[in-house]
């Protein structure tokens, strides 16, 4: 299958959206996930504007898919995409995390187009299962979309849910990996390294697709390919950049969760304009 | 027939409640031959999951099944259904106030041959202090399937604590559950609160001491959310309290009725696990002697409140 130059143009455009509305929502002086959220706004922008189905004026609409941010940490993020998708006002970002507002810091069941809260590591993909497991149970179509990081591969409930999916053949349950090879006290490799991870998630009975997650056609075509595939619940492992796009935080360990300068905060601004 | 077994009256009731609504659905991790989930497994397989030896994923996952319409209990032994899982239960289900039913099985010291790693003798502490869950100590079988029909028909994280062993009922069979602490026993002297095997020890107790001392046996069996104006209303006119639990004597039924009482100025005497860990024995009662969990125990503590 091809994808048109338009869809992947305005695929593009959206991420850079996202990304920008996460620096927004971030500002100057005080700390935000900044470097997770750039390296999974490709990916984020593919589902909300292409491969999910849902409907931002009735959230529990039942013929939704289910998305899951199981690194939790770069909900700005997903709050982006929600207020972009139409969910809830974009001006209400720049709220997010005042006391007993509905964006808090990490995703909470009650925000529009939240699923399930999310964040502490290791346990959306088992919530996803859940509901993968559920709705397989009535028969339903809906597909179950869940956003792992990298350095939450260290969590041991990771490969308690890998395991059980493998096995009850959780075919409407894709998990997506940001591989940005980073996590927040260093690169994985030194921290904890996670080894082979296509090789892990084969071994546990996943349909593994290796792919540049920054890379809107193979990004698309993933997810495409995720869902037709039957018998096997599908891991994409998307090679991508910790602070994609924004030029200083690329790769830098250090913005990982950085407030930002307010010279810092306006060039990333120009550059995602 | 009354059930003389909880786990028994709780399997029999979910294959019951499951058959009822489609939506019930069971999970297990590989101990369903004694949490009797099997019961579910075998007369409606499609309404159960094996979930293998993972508790956490267990857990996360009736979560993500509540989400989609489902009503689930998971189901173990309490160190892992309650214990090992409780970093789930908090972050992947308390929060967002799911609709998931967790089943502390075996509890207490009640799987007495395995010792101190499978006695769950802190499980209530740890759950009562999560917001939103509520947590149910049936007094016997008889209510153990009351308390399950109700987890079944109401909203919310819950949690059921439950007996590995059979013993007698003291509670009327077929009686509707109520979240209010039951009088089985008047009495004027002293005030007994208990929940568990203990209701039926503080009603030996009780009677043992009967025309020494006027004793009120009253049965706890909803730890939280508690009555508390209720609990101040049954002591009142009391010399002082004793209460009882399978647990220990920190933070569990003891903890909640002294929180209650905090304003009465009653003396109160803890009859519990004394901060320590179980042991194996050979038999049940060995380790409730053992542990300090035994009629005779009630009667001392009621006798040194009513002689202050």
């Amino acid at each position: 299958m091809s994808y048109s130059k338009e869809l992947l143009e305005s695929l593009e455009a959206k991420a850079k959206l996202l990304r920008k509305d996460c620096m927004k929502c971030i500002g100057v002086g005080v700390a935000g996930h900044v470097g997770g959220s750039c390296s999974s706004a490709d990916l984020v922008a593919a589902l909300y504007f292409y491969k999910m189905k849902y409907d931002p004026k009735n959230p529990d609409w039942e013929g939704r898919d289910y998305f899951l941010l199981s690194k939790g940490h770069v909900a700005i993020l997903q709050y982006s995409a929600l207020a972009e998708a139409g969910f809830f006002p974009v001006e209400d970002l720049q709220h997010c995390k005042d006391v007993g507002f509905y964006l808090q810091g990490h995703p909470h069941l009650g925000t529009p187009g939240i699923e399930a809260g999310t964040g502490s590591l290791g346990q959306g993909l088992s919530l996803g299962l859940g509901m993968a497991i559920g709705l397989k149970m009535d028969d339903k179509p809906n597909n179950v979309y869940v956003l792992v990081g990298d350095g939450e591969q260290n969590e041991g409930q990771i490969w308690e849910a890998a395991m059980a999916a493998g096995a009850k053949k959780m075919d409407n349950l894709c998990a997506i990996i940001d591989n940005n090879g980073l996590q927040a006290m260093g690169k994985i490799k030194d921290r904890l390294d996670s080894g082979n991870l296509a090789e892990k998630w084969a071994a546990f009975g996943w349909n593994v697709i290796e792919i540049d997650g920054h890379n809107m056609e193979e990004i698309v075509k993933a997810l495409d390919d995720a869902d037709e595939y039957k018998g096997k619940p599908t891991a994409i492992i998307a090679h991508t950049v910790k602070g994609k796009g924004v030029s200083f935080a690329e790769n830098q360990v250090g913005f990982h969760n950085a407030a930002l300068t307010k010279e810092q905060y306006e060039q990333a601004l120009a550059e995602l304009s | 027939m009354a059930y003389t077994s909880q786990r028994k009256a709780y399997g029999e009731t979910l294959v019951a409640l499951a058959k009822e609504n489609r939506n019930i659905v069971v999970l297990d991790a590989d101990l369903c031959g004694s949490t009797m989930g099997k019961l579910t497994e075998l007369a409606l397989p499609e309404q159960h999951v094996e979930m293998g030896i993972a508790e956490a994923d267990m857990t996360s996952v009736a979560g993500g099944l509540s989400r989609v319409g489902k009503i689930p209990f998971t189901n173990s032994f309490a160190v892992f259904s309650a214990g090992r899982a409780y970093d789930q239960i908090r972050q992947s289900v308390a929060i967002g106030k799911l609709n998931v039913k967790i089943c502390g099985s075996s509890a207490g010291a009640s799987d007495f041959a395995d010792g101190a790693t499978h006695q769950s003798i802190d499980d209530i502490a740890y759950m009562r202090v999560i917001p939103n869950m509520s947590v149910f100590v049936p007094a016997d079988s008889n209510e153990a399937v009351e308390v399950t029909k109700y987890m079944a028909s109401h909203e919310g994280p819950m949690y059921i604590r439950l007996n590995r062993n059979d013993y007698e009922n003291v509670t009327e069979e077929g009686a509707e559950f109520t979240l209010d602490p039951k009088v089985l026993r008047d009495g004027t002297d002293v005030v007994v609160f208990a929940c568990g095997i203990m209701v039926g020890k503080a009603l030996e107790a009780a009677e043992k001491l009967a025309g020494k001392i006027s004793v009120k046996v009253v049965n706890v069996s909803t730890i939280k959310p508690l009555n508390k104006e209720m609990v101040c209303e049954l002591a009142k006119g009391c010399k002082g309290v004793v209460t009882a639990e399978e647990h220990s004597v920190i933070g569990g039924l003891g903890g909640a009725i002294a929180e209650a009482l905090c304003k009465e100025c009653k003396p109160i005497e803890f009859v519990g696990v004394n901060d320590i860990f179980g042991s194996s024995a050979h038999s049940y009662a060995d380790i409730l002697e053992y542990l300090g969990l035994t009629t005779e125990h009630i009667a001392s503590a009621v006798e040194l409140i009513y002689n202050l």
